[in-house]
């Protein structure tokens, strides 16, 4: 069978399939070189911490214990809060754009929204800090004191914390989850809604056939969204306060994996510090991977069910 | 007209390129702490020599310690002084060379209160354990009879990545407060109790100014480039001490002395009734082989340079000149340098 | 109300929620490019242009070794990524269904979704650390592995719409394979791979993380590539967190070039496209 297979290669093989072929297998070979340089170089912090790293919430580098805890913490919180404050309207958007609006309207907000993922994540961050922190600053001051007291709402009023993240986030993954669902809600048979309004239904109810039918791709169109939250770098890291502590306040300042990542790595100075940031790198490599597959995998799904093809609108996919 | 253009252009481009060639760049990296004053020494040795660029990063003490271990830039620059384990993970024998002195300050941004605050090392210690919570509370008021502080929460902020700075004032806080010794310890980088992270003596200082409430430390011209208050604290005679040329220079006399051959000394808490407790050296970190000998002539004079015609910028920006006699230990360590 | 005058009102309801979503998505974009136009334009003279940074604290200085040092980064990107991306894409639109194809397909997506610090990290592994020296070329090298995904698939998916006549007419008049890919069927969807490109380089000039332990920082104005350089996105963030009103101001001019390279690059990738797509038709 493989000797088959290989002569079969052997002879269909020529420049060009070798020639081009080459630069795919360059292209692999990075991706698994990243994967192997990753596990390879957070091996001393996965032998001497184990699964405990994920649990632990002390980080200190002094004493070299090393719990990752409040990281993974930070992470999944403020992109699970962007997710909650991102989705609908992206949702809104898409359902917007494709169902209901005008078609002069339809060009121009498309460019809009992706005008809205082109900014680079600094002058998001740059913003973040100038004007967002100060609001929210504002906001914690304003809010009543009998709130103040619920452990959602505690802490002194900084600015930096969770809900500056969550909401910088939200902003920033509200463009790659609207304009994938808006090619989700395109590979929707017409028949579908024709159906539902041959039934006599309302635009909602027609919609909402539409949405559901394409629940899978829809799914998909958030999962890439959040995908895009978990790696986000450097807006984060200016607003976020960048504490290592568990905290259930909006307002408290914590930290993700990504932020934790940019401001210690070049002083990790001993192997074992180096090696447990690679090691939250190499998770969050992992974390990524496997939603942004899964993402894709029901996206391409949605494809399928509808007959058509399905693009991820690659060029604006970014996930900086 | 298009050959022209096409020879004129060649013409600069090789110029440059030679230009470009002739230019040489030295790489460091670390220390917030002395950011202002090497910053404008490089630029003043980049005017009397305009072909040396050295091209110094400010990224903590930390990071300049572990990039010189690393020999991803030419020399480091940190507050803290490596430890024995660090200099002999790296791969050659590396030199400290003080460079300047400077103070850490307390800065704060209490609303409604612009005066100056005194402070004890017990106090300050209390407050970055998190036993000290508000600006009303009793410790500060029993040291500042008079002044009128609101109920507001102490937002304590400190160093998100690893620091000289933190490394001195940590130092001053343990030799002071045992507990804080115990909890917190004395590193670069430590596990703080509480408080919000600014990267940089230019994030802290910016988190402090721009919140509400908030307690910091940075380097003295920090404090003073970005008008923010700061207070005096409690020297090891007694008395109530401002950050300033004078007090950090009383810090060092003692040390000037008795300095070890390697120049790592900690000079917080000094004895002496003007002395400024949280003064420190800072060194710049040199290999004492270094594979370029080129940069490492350049490093040298520059160096020596600094430590000679360089010390006059320091009053400017809120920097202690080093003492004579630690220039003169500077300057023969120096010879030690192969080339 | 009656049922279906309730089912009617729920409707408005929905479209009204439907319109606000898209406001409520607008209106953020219009503050942030309100405050990067107003706070930029303030602090942009021809001196930032112009000037390096001055030492800390002094006022003045511009950001000259950083738009220098940006455009050369991205340069050293595209020139590492656009021929691995393009020879890629050609290898997957010509091999489409073959298991190894799907193994490539398989890593430049999972390449796409790294997030930049992870692409950063492993830049430094490889890049600078073997070489004890930061430098541009690292800096273009982080770059170009964050380009490659984007240029491949792209160009797999433009060369995949090319009518499969235009490739076997090809070779039905006797050209190689390679001859039929290259002079045939790529150019028919250069307008696409154009905007594809450009539109990777407006995504990468913006990239902040990948740079911070690669290209590192300069405060001289440097060309050489083995040397650290400045870039945009790391000096606005330097001089974002510091404490220096002058610096802030700096920060929010050196957005607005960077929005502006952005828009450039995006307004440059659309005209491409109209123009060559204009030469195809002759």
């Amino acid at each position: 069978m493989l000797k088959s297979r290989i002569l079969h290669r052997a002879q269909t093989m020529d420049g060009f399939r070798l020639g081009t072929g080459v630069f795919a297998f360059f292209l692999v070979l990075i991706v698994a070189t990243l994967g192997w340089e990753l596990w390879r170089q957070s091996l001393l912090s996965l032998q001497k911490f184990g699964f405990g790293f994920w649990v632990t919430e002390t980080w200190d580098p002094v004493a070299g214990r090393f719990g990752a805890l409040p990281f993974i913490w930070g992470t999944l919180y403020s992109s699970i809060l962007a997710l909650l404050l991102a989705t609908p309207v992206a949702i809104g958007i898409a359902v917007f754009i494709s169902e209901l609006c005008p078609a002069r309207l339809k060009q121009p907000l498309i460019f809009l929204t992706e005008l809205l993922a082109a900014i680079p994540s600094i002058v998001y961050g740059l913003w973040g800090i100038f004007v967002l922190v100060p609001a929210v600053r504002a906001l914690q001051v304003a809010t009543p004191s009998a709130l103040r007291q619920l452990p959602l709402f505690s802490g002194p009023p900084l600015g930096v914390g969770m809900l500056s993240a969550g909401v910088i986030l939200a902003i920033m993954i509200v463009p790659f989850t609207s304009s994938v669902a808006r090619e989700v809600l395109k590979s929707v048979p017409a028949a579908q809604r024709e159906a539902a309004y041959a039934l006599g239904a309302t635009r909602l109810e027609a919609i909402r056939a539409a949405l559901f039918y394409a629940r899978t791709g829809i799914v998909g169109a958030v999962m890439l969204g959040f995908g895009r939250a978990l790696g986000e770098t450097m807006a984060v890291t200016m607003v976020i306060g960048n504490s290592p502590q568990v905290s259930w306040s909006l307002f408290a300042p914590q930290y993700t994996m990504a932020a934790v990542l940019a401001n210690e790595f070049t002083e990790a100075a001993n192997p074992l510090y180096l090696n447990a940031l690679i090691e939250i790198g190499l998770f969050l490599f992992i974390i990524t991977l496997a939603v942004n597959s899964l993402s894709r995998l029901l996206i391409w799904r949605m494809g399928r069910i509808g007959k058509e093809v399905v693009t991820l609108p690659a060029p604006a996919e970014a996930a900086a | 007209m298009k050959r022209a253009l096409i020879s004129i252009a060649s013409v600069a481009l090789l110029s440059s390129a030679t230009l470009v060639a002739q230019t040489m760049q030295i790489n460091g990296a670390g220390a917030t702490f002395p950011y202002p004053i090497y910053s404008k020494w490089f630029a003043e040795y980049n005017k009397l020599h305009p072909n040396v660029q050295i091209n110094y990063q400010s990224i903590g003490s930390g990071g300049g310690i572990q990039q010189v271990t690393s020999q991803t830039v030419f020399f480091g620059a940190t507050d803290g002084p490596m430890t024995d384990e660090q200099l002999k993970a790296a791969p050659g024998p590396l030199m400290h060379f003080p460079t300047v002195l400077g103070a850490v300050v307390p800065v704060y941004n209490i609303p409604g209160f612009s005066g100056e605050l005194k402070f004890t090392g017990r106090l300050l210690a209390d407050i970055y354990l998190g036993k000290v919570k508000k600006w009303n509370d009793p410790a500060i008021a029993q040291l500042n009879a008079g002044a009128k502080l609101p109920a507001t929460d102490i937002t304590v902020v400190h160093r998100s990545e690893g620091s000289g700075t933190t490394y001195i004032w940590v130092d001053y806080l343990s030799k002071v407060a045992p507990d804080f010794k115990q909890r917190v310890g004395v590193s670069t980088s430590v596990n703080w109790p509480l408080g919000v992270g600014g990267k940089g003596n230019e994030g802290v200082s910016g988190l402090v100014s721009q919140t509400p409430g908030a307690i910091g430390y940075v380097e003295l011209i920090y404090a003073l480039q970005n008008k923010i208050s700061f207070g005096t604290v409690q020297n090891a005679a007694g008395d109530f001490v401002r950050a300033s040329l004078e007090s950090v220079t009383a810090a060092a006399a003692g040390a000037a002395a008795n300095m070890p051959a390697d120049f790592r000394v900690s000079i917080t808490n000094a004895p002496g009734a003007k002395a400024y407790p949280i003064s420190s050296f800072t060194w710049i970190l040199l290999y004492q082989d270094p594979k370029d000998k080129a940069q490492g002539k350049t490093m040298v004079d520059f160096m020596k340079w600094a430590l000679s015609d360089g010390q006059k910028y320091c009053a400017a920006l809120g920097y202690a000149p080093l003492p004579p006699s630690v220039v003169k230990l500077g300057m023969t360590a120096l010879g030690k340098i192969k080339l | 109300m009656n049922g279906i005058a309730r089912r009617q009102a729920l409707s408005w309801l929905f479209v009204g929620f439907c319109g606000l979503s898209v406001l409520v998505a607008l209106v953020p974009l219009a503050f942030i490019l309100f405050f990067v136009l107003s706070q930029g334009l303030q602090a942009l003279n021809l001196g930032f242009f112009t000037h390096m940074p001055t030492p800390v604290g002094e006022p003045g200085g511009g950001m000259a070794n950083a738009i220098v040092g940006t455009l050369i980064l991205i340069g050293l990107g595209s020139m590492f990524a656009v021929p691995v991306g393009i020879m890629c894409g050609v290898y997957l639109s010509e091999y489409a269904g073959t298991r190894f194809a799907s193994l490539v397909r398989f890593a430049a997506d999972t390449l796409n979704g790294v997030p930049s610090i992870v692409i950063g990290v492993f830049a430094y592994g490889v890049a600078v650390l073997p070489f004890r020296q930061f430098s541009a070329l690292a800096g273009g090298f982080a770059l170009g592995v964050m380009m490659i995904p984007i240029v491949a698939r792209t160009t797999e998916e433009l060369l995949l719409l090319v009518p499969a006549t235009m490739r076997e007419g090809a070779l039905a008049l006797g050209a190689t394979h390679a001859r039929a890919v290259f002079t045939v069927v790529l150019p028919s969807a250069l307008p696409g791979i154009v905007t594809g490109v450009m539109l990777a380089l407006a995504r990468i000039a913006g990239e902040t993380a990948p740079l911070l332990f690669t290209a590192f920082s300069n405060r001289f104005f440097t060309t050489k590539l083995n040397q650290p350089i400045a870039s945009l996105t790391v000096q606005v963030y330097t001089y974002a967190i510091s404490p220096y009103a002058d610096w802030h101001r700096q920060a929010w001019a050196g957005a607005l070039v960077l929005v502006s390279i952005v828009a450039l690059c995006s307004v440059l990738a659309r005209v491409a496209t109209r123009r060559l797509e204009r030469m195809h038709a002759r």
